[in-house]
């Protein structure tokens, strides 16, 4: 899916040749040190920044350097690493915006009806009592696990096939954590395929089928989260080089 | 019971009694009642300046759309008021069509035109649009003047004027209450919140997969509407068009005008240009120094009111609702 892509910020190689391919229905996680480019690489295949070379894929259509909403509409979408609510609108007023795109009215058949119910019904698949008062709250005064969550609703409602996710557990309590590994996995059995961009290596390593390890902008290690974590140049990476 | 339920019929609370219907109803009554009534009790050089302010009005309601639900600080008011103004005039001086006949088409045509000039800008957001926008006015001007057309810096006068003065002062404010209301249920509906999202997010709306300039090109245009039906108007209220359609103060007094009445409010912004107009009026007689008393009052409000009046009233509005007698 994703070929060759390099991306450099004035002198700095953000990214520098990385390909991977993605199955339907994976879950594969992008791991390595901070600036490493996990984010970077996300912000390129999704449309956000424009390779300087390479090229992404997306059910076999060139996609390199289309704007973010085509992408999307494609069913291409990423949660983001700082969180990005509308933070005067309430939850469910957030998810208003995706229901709007041209992806769902063409999914959902033209008229939508009554937005208002389907985002109620999507925020509580994701995990929002329905009674409870927190799907009416204003978004800036909802806590972090909320906005996590909200942030993969407004993913969700666009009825997806890849969302990228940007270090989604980053921030989370192990208990916030524990309740959003099954909401991820009922996510990825809907036919989802989902990237996480993670540091929470052992959560990570619950979900994701594949690994891949970046650092200095390069793919150093791609493989089963076992084999990757035995690879020497994943342990340099990450634990610095082994003193003689 | 169900909360999406709850939601969707959380407005017909107010219809389980007469009283809470005459609590919600009281205010906007009172302001269109309030400006309906208003130019029986004035005389001619005062209905005049309400003319005036009913066009700041529009002007300002723009503005707030705008700044408030949509990110973009626009500065362009004149443009808007300048693009209305020359293409009615032009019309009905070249074509000889009527003032009813030209103020539509110029509106319509006063908001494409200036929106079409707007869309390169659109990328930019807060202050950098501003500054943009504020050159436009600027730019028509010279380019006016520079090319000597469309009358130059004379101008062209003994443009038609509206059939009466009933008709001129009812014709702005009614559409100042129609364009207020309208776009009140605008930014509650589904393309409103989404405008609302481009404010507070547009990188989030973008991965929602929507076109955000598509969304600010609607906004801008419908801001622009009002801004051309404006200079449209007001072109026929003198019976004049000239370079001072594209004057600086009809891109700062819709601004000053929010900021007293309360940005956001929609309906602050127009109180405050229905406030502002009369009172640069009234003091008219202080000649250079009005400019001076003019900010005191706006610094006043900037530091001792900052949330404007239309908050201001609101609050102890709802105060009122509260207060049990005992």
């Amino acid at each position: 899916m994703v070929e060759n892509l390099s991306k450099a910020f004035g002198g700095v190689q953000a990214v520098l040749n990385v390909s991977f391919a993605l199955k339907k229905g994976d879950i594969l996680g992008i791991i390595g040190p901070n600036g490493s480019g996990k984010t970077t690489l996300a912000n390129l295949t999704t449309g956000f920044v424009k390779p300087d070379r390479g090229t992404v894929r997306f059910k076999a259509r060139d996609i390199t350097g289309a704007p973010p909403h085509k992408i999307a509409n494609l069913g291409l979408t990423r949660t983001f690493q700082v969180m990005r609510p509308y933070h005067s609108l309430s939850a469910y007023k957030n998810l208003i915006v995706p229901l709007n795109s041209p992806r769902v009215r063409q999914t959902r058949g033209g008229k939508l009806g009554d937005t208002d119910a389907v985002a109620i019904d999507i925020l509580e698949e994701i995990g929002f009592e329905r009674d409870a008062r927190v799907p009416y709250k204003i978004a800036g005064s909802l806590p972090l696990g909320y906005l996590k969550r909200l942030e993969l609703g407004r993913c969700f409602a666009l009825n997806p096939e890849v969302i990228i996710c940007d270090e989604i557990f980053s921030g989370l309590s192990m208990s916030e954590i524990t309740s959003m590994i099954p909401l991820l996995e009922r996510i990825q059995m809907d036919g989802v395929t989902l990237v996480m961009i993670e540091h929470r290596l052992r959560e990570l390593f619950r979900l994701a089928d594949r690994v891949i390890v970046m650092n200095f902008g390069q793919k150093i290690a791609e493989g089963i989260p076992q084999e990757v974590m035995e690879d020497p140049e994943v342990k340099k990476a990450y634990l610095g080089r082994e003193r003689a | 019971m169900d909360r999406s339920i709850k939601v969707r019929t959380e407005g017909l609370y107010a219809l389980s009694s007469w009283t809470e219907m005459l609590y919600l109803i009281l205010p906007r009554a009172l302001l269109i009642v309030g400006l309906l009534t208003l130019p029986l009790l004035l005389d001619m050089y005062w209905q005049r300046v309400l003319c005036a302010a009913g066009i700041y009005a529009l002007l300002a309601l723009g503005f707030d759309l705008l700044a408030e639900y949509v990110g973009l600080v626009c500065l362009g008011g004149a443009f808007f008021i300048g693009s209305g103004g020359y293409i009615s005039g032009l019309l009905n001086a070249h074509l000889g069509w009527s003032a009813l006949f030209c103020i539509p088409i110029a509106t319509l045509g006063g908001a494409i035109f200036s929106t079409l000039v707007l869309i390169p800008a659109l990328r930019l957001r807060g202050i950098y649009f501003a500054i943009i926008s504020f050159m436009f006015p600027m730019f028509a001007r010279y380019i006016i003047i520079a090319l000597s057309i469309f009358g130059g810096t004379e101008g062209i006068s003994a443009l038609g004027t509206l059939p009466n003065v009933w008709t001129e002062i009812y014709l702005i404010l009614v559409v100042v209450i129609i364009a207020l209301f309208a776009i009140r249920r605008l930014v509650n509906e589904d393309i409103g919140l989404i405008l609302r999202g481009i404010k507070d997010n547009d990188q989030a709306v973008k991965a929602s997969g929507i076109n955000i300039t598509s969304y600010k090109i609607k906004a801008v245009f419908i801001a622009s509407l009002l801004g051309s039906f404006g200079g449209a108007y007001l072109s026929h209220l003198y019976g004049w068009l000239g370079i001072s359609l594209f004057a600086m103060d009809f891109s700062i007094l819709p601004i000053a005008a929010s900021v007293m009445g309360g940005m956001g409010t929609l309906a602050g912004p127009v109180l405050g240009a229905f406030a502002l107009t009369p009172l640069s009026e009234a003091l008219r007689g202080f000649g250079q120094l009005r400019v001076v008393i003019y900010c005191f009052i706006l610094i006043g409000f900037i530091v001792y009111k900052p949330e404007g009046l239309l908050n201001y009233f609101q609050r102890k509005y709802h105060q009122f609702e509260l207060w049990e007698t005992v």
